[in-house]
């Protein structure tokens, strides 16, 4: 029964709570520059005016991919908040990255296809260090249950800072921030215009967005889930811990350029395996001298 | 419904500009001016625009260009001309390759006077482009609906 | 069940017609009925074997006549491989062919006597090859019909052996039945060297410089792996008094120590089969052969003989250093192969090195000798036999229609040539998409390595699942795109009967994936139950039902997602190219204001990962570690 309430309220407040992150996401970047900034509320704005506009798109196929990537993004936190098999989640998200791919790449556009190959190198650099989250979670709990491995007695990240850091780094590029925002930006006047979104406008923009914020609820979730142990408070803390990461990706966004991909993959291939690769190996000895 | 109008976003396209009203459009998107908290934002990308705001005449090598960014922009869209170049042709009037101003090629719906556009002229022009926005979205809403009436 | 002597010596006449025959026509005729003959008896056996309660079956105890056959024509072998060899002047290379014969015939003749026992011995995991072997090579062989005809129309500078080519194909057919059935150990050499030689002859195929070299190539490394299998033979002779398989096996199970160098030998010769690190590079240059011999031989059938023979020492690497010599080759070649893959612009070898890499995940599951990661290698064998062969039909089919195997070619393959397009869709996706083969085997082979602390392993696994998604994903991203070709639509000038074979593989492949659950009940289970000996649940119940849940929604939302917006109208725009399109999505002006065509490219970062740079050093790497492991193996065992 949990579970389902669980399950609607992610279908239904996720995109609230990823628009509200989003809009204060906004607000915050523009005290950081000393202006005033959108109202909080501004995401929901541009997404219903998305909505009203006519709609438009290069090629026919492209909404039937984005409405794909969106309900495999949906089923991808389904999955997660109604406590399944955590990698499962992850493969369903890359399925569902895919078809973002897909969706960009099938209008043939000279920026589109930039930044749809950029994504996919974003999506070979995160892959790693999302793989060897589930690992050290499967080794800290033995399992990869998410249901179970949120009733563990202390918090996982007491045996997975590695990892936490490995994540958290990934984090940036998934989120689409500075220095890793190479296959879209959300700045104009950039090399690659809007990238992966340039042939996305009207709905199927306004798609895009939302998804994000499914994708974004998810990916705070498996940040919390190194917090949350079977004590009730832990949560309340998972929610703090969530909050200073966004804010942490917040600055790194402001205070950073763009970096190149080869460097991006490089970085986080290279924090991936001294991070989360020393913590593996740490967590791996000391259970084999305890059993 | 929310207004749609709370949500403008911009496509800026330099046309045979001397780059002045350039650097005041620029100028308003800035921390002095900050027309992002009218939601303003400057995107690039014709298929996400909702504003075209375009400075300097229109010459014999861009129009088609112009034309085309029109073209790929969504219904409800409106046009602002920044600038005297590009509300009359300005100076450059009667160079051999300036056809004029920029609506020789496209309508224009709102102009912006001055050489260069003040910020706050520009931001002023933005508002009403802005408010005509509005307008031209709930007319497009009453066409839609309407043809949805005629359809059923 | 004389089935099985019929399956194993069919293809030997067949072979022999198939030299006889010159006439095209009635030659196409017979390799037409004889794949299905072929299809009809493995379909049989397996039925009639199933039907039979699937129970381990052992045949042929006596066998003096058969086994003085098979030592003729392992000399025969012997001398047409030497004069080959000194008829090119790579006179080295016969040593590796002479030195083993010469070791089988001795222990032939007066090596120590055993016990009888039987020489045919059919389980799940022998009846499984049967099938792929069978079913996946009649259907090359419809294909290769069609596809020679239209080889030799194109490449007329080279001399028309078809004659020789089936007959290889069909030679090949009888080995592969022959060694995934036997017991004997000397059987099994045989077999071994006779794949392994069809291999060479048929890369050999179009006698140019290139293919001579790279022929010859593969005859070392292979031969070097039946040199040690031969020895391997000849120690478990000696020191074990046996020349049964399933023998070793239990002995290795049981922790005798003189099983461990016969093991440790016979994995190191599956490596060489399996084209691992450091013996990638034949695999690679076989790709010169017509694209029928690299479908059967070189990804869909032979080098799965490796990880056959992988498969069976399982049970005696687990938790062993041979076991974990082999997961970590297996895991680095997984790792290192795919990332040469993605600098690869052909669609060849893309398919090479994805073979490669692909074989080496299921290396490293054999390695690691779990039930759950053998679970995962033998699915991971069956998709990819499937996959891998339609693959590479449809790629060669292609090539005949487009004039290029070049995947910057295939931009916009789904409006140019729409069949085999999504031929290829349905390979690519069923090899690597969320939830298909890749996927499982690696939710498995991830959570046997943690089991077993194989840390280096979880770590090439992690990091190459990733470099194998960008390869594929890459490849499909070009053929849904829009194409910017003009001029002469390209006609699909595939023939009837390739068509036939690349939709039986299509159809076989979705089946696989929708039925996958099942097989795993019915097959697969028995199968790890024969091996082991107990009843494992690989995938828990809820993991199951997860997978099941998501191969519905991953079919069922892109039809959902299609129907619900195909009703919305959508305005169709220009693409943005600045506004100066030309006219439509394919051209721009340029500098000069003329019009100027659209090329778009993909990533493959040739200068930091290309095959020059890295497969030197990486086969070094292996070298190395495959020696020093080797050496701490056999020393320690003596």
């Amino acid at each position: 029964m949990n579970m389902f309430i669980r399950i609607i309220a992610y279908i239904l407040l996720a995109p609230i709570v990823g628009g509200l992150l989003e809009g204060i996401d906004r607000k915050i970047s523009a005290r950081m520059q000393r202006r005033v900034g959108p109202p909080i509320l501004q995401p929901f704005y541009d997404v219903i005016k998305l909505f009203k506009k006519q709609v438009i798109s290069v090629t026919t196929g492209q909404s039937f991919l984005l409405i794909t990537y969106l309900i495999l993004m949906i089923v991808t936190g389904i999955m997660f908040y109604g406590g399944t098999d955590i990698l499962m989640c992850f493969f369903v998200m890359s399925t569902a990255a895919t078809f973002l791919y897909f969706a960009s790449v099938v209008s043939s556009s000279p920026y589109a296809t930039i930044g749809s190959h950029r994504e996919l190198i974003q999506m070979m650099s995160y892959e790693p260090a999302v793989l060897l989250a589930c690992v050290g979670f499967y080794l800290a709990t033995g399992t990869f249950n998410v249901s179970e491995i949120a009733q563990s007695q202390i918090s996982n990240i007491a045996y997975l800072p590695g990892f936490f850091v490995a994540f958290v780094f990934i984090l940036t590029i998934k989120m689409r921030k500075s220095p890793f925002d190479t296959s879209t930006s959300h700045h104009m006047h950039q090399e690659l215009v809007k990238g992966i979104t340039t042939e996305m406008g009207a709905q199927n923009l306004a798609i895009f967005q939302i998804t994000e914020w499914y994708e974004n609820v998810f990916l705070m979730g498996v940040i919390g889930l190194f917090i949350v142990n079977s004590n009730p408070i832990s949560i309340a803390v998972a929610v703090a811990v969530v909050l200073v990461t966004y804010f942490l990706e917040i600055l790194i966004d402001n205070t950073s350029a763009r970096v190149k991909y080869e460097l991006m993959l490089k970085m986080s291939w290279m924090v991936t395996l001294f991070s989360a690769g020393v913590n593996l190996l740490v967590l791996m000895l000391v259970q084999r001298g305890g059993a | 419904m929310a207004n749609i109008k709370r949500s403008p976003w911009l496509l800026h396209y330099d046309g045979s500009s001397c780059n002045g009203c350039d650097i005041e459009v620029l100028a308003c998107l800035t921390p002095v001016y900050d027309a992002e908290r009218f939601g303003v934002m400057n995107t690039g990308d014709p298929m996400q625009a909702d504003i075209l705001l375009i400075t300097g005449g229109i010459n014999t090598q861009n129009q088609e260009v112009v034309k085309q960014l029109y073209d790929q922009m969504p219904r409800p869209k409106v046009v602002c001309a920044v600038g005297v170049c590009a509300c009359t042709g300005g100076v450059f009037k009667d160079c051999y390759n300036i056809l004029g101003g920029a609506d020789t090629v496209i309508p224009v719906d709102i102009y912006v006077p001055g050489c260069a556009a003040r910020p706050q002229a520009i931001i002023d022009g933005i508002v009403q482009a802005v408010e005509l926005f509005q307008k031209r979205s709930e007319e497009h809403d009453a066409l839609v609906k309407n043809k949805g009436k005629e359809a059923s | 069940m004389m089935i099985i002597p019929f399956l194993i010596l069919f293809p030997f006449v067949v072979a022999a017609l198939m030299f006889a025959i010159r006439p095209n026509k009635i030659r196409n005729g017979v390799a037409y009925v004889s794949a299905a003959v072929i299809i009809g008896a493995v379909i049989y056996l397996a039925v009639s074997w199933l039907l039979a309660g699937a129970q381990v079956q052992t045949y042929f105890v006596d066998t003096h006549i058969a086994d003085k056959v098979i030592l003729a024509a392992e000399v025969i072998l012997m001398l047409v491989v030497t004069f080959l060899c000194f008829k090119h002047r790579k006179y080295w290379i016969s040593l590796l062919t002479i030195i083993p014969t010469c070791m089988m015939v001795y222990l032939e003749l007066y090596g120590p006597k055993t016990e009888s026992f039987s020489h045919i011995y059919i389980d799940h995991l022998s009846i499984l090859m049967c099938l792929i072997v069978g079913i996946i090579g009649g259907l090359i062989i419809v294909y290769a019909v069609g596809y020679m005809h239209g080889y030799h129309h194109h490449h007329t500078d080279i001399p028309d052996r078809r004659y020789y080519f089936f007959m290889l194909l069909f030679l090949f057919l009888g080995a592969m039945f022959g060694f995934v059935l036997s017991e004997n150990l000397l059987w099994i050499d045989f077999f071994w060297e006779l794949t392994s030689i069809c291999s060479f002859l048929l890369i050999g195929y179009t006698k140019e410089q290139v293919a001579v070299t790279n022929s010859f190539r593969a005859l070392w490394m292979n031969l070097l792996g039946g040199t040690a299998l031969a020895v391997g033979i000849m120690y478990f002779a000696y020191t074990g008094q046996n020349y049964s398989l399933h023998e070793l096996v239990r002995a290795g199970v049981e922790g005798n120590v003189f099983a461990v160098i016969p093991v440790a030998l016979i994995a190191f010769a599956a490596l060489t089969k399996a084209a691992q690190l450091p013996f990638s590079t034949w695999l690679i240059g076989a790709m010169v052969a017509p694209t029928p011999s690299s479908a059967l031989l070189h990804s869909a059938t032979m080098v799965k003989a490796g990880i056959y023979v992988l498969f069976r020492l399982a049970p005696a690497m687990q938790g062993n250093l041979t076991g974990y010599m082999i997961a970590l080759i297996g895991g680095f070649t997984f790792f290192v192969t795919s990332v040469i893959a993605i600098a690869q612009s052909d669609g060849k070898k893309v398919l090479a090195f994805s073979t490669i890499s692909n074989l080496g995940l299921m290396v490293a599951c054999a390695g690691v000798g779990r039930p759950e990661t053998i679970w995962a290698g033998v699915f991971l064998m069956i998709f990819h036999a499937i996959s891998k062969s339609l693959l590479f039909q449809d790629v060669g089919a292609t090539e005949n229609s487009l004039h290029s195997r070049d995947v910057e070619d295939m931009h916009g393959l789904l409006y140019l040539l729409p069949k085999l397009a999504i031929f290829m869709f349905i390979g690519i996706v069923g090899m690597f998409l969320a939830p298909f083969g890749m996927l499982i085997a690696k939710w498995s082979a991830l959570k046997a390595a943690v089991d077993s602390s194989n840390i280096i392993l979880v770590i090439f696994i992690c990091f190459g699942s990733a470099t194998t998604s960008f390869y594929w994903s890459k490849w499909l991203g070009k053929i849904i795109s829009h194409s910017h070709m003009t001029g002469e639509p390209f006609k699909d000038i595939t023939k009837k009967n390739e068509m036939i074979s690349l939709s039986i593989h299509a159809a076989l492949m979705i089946l696989l994936c929708v039925l996958f659950p099942l097989l795993s009940k019915v097959y697969v289970s028995p199968l790890l139950m024969e091996m082991f000996g107990t009843a494992t649940d690989v995938l828990p119940a809820g993991v199951l039902y997860t997978l099941v849940a998501v191969i519905v929604l991953v079919f069922a939302v892109p039809v959902f997602s299609y129907l619900f917006s195909r009703n919305v109208k959508t305005n169709v725009k220009l693409s943005y190219m600045n506004g100066i399109n030309v006219g439509d999505n394919k051209s721009f002006t340029d500098s000069f204001g003329d019009p100027k065509r659209l090329w778009l490219s993909n990533y493959y970062f040739h200068k930091m990962i290309g095959q020059r740079k890295l497969m030197v050093p990486v086969q070094l790497i292996a070298t190395a570690t495959l020696l020093v492991m080797m050496i701490m193996i056999i020393g320690g065992a003596i």
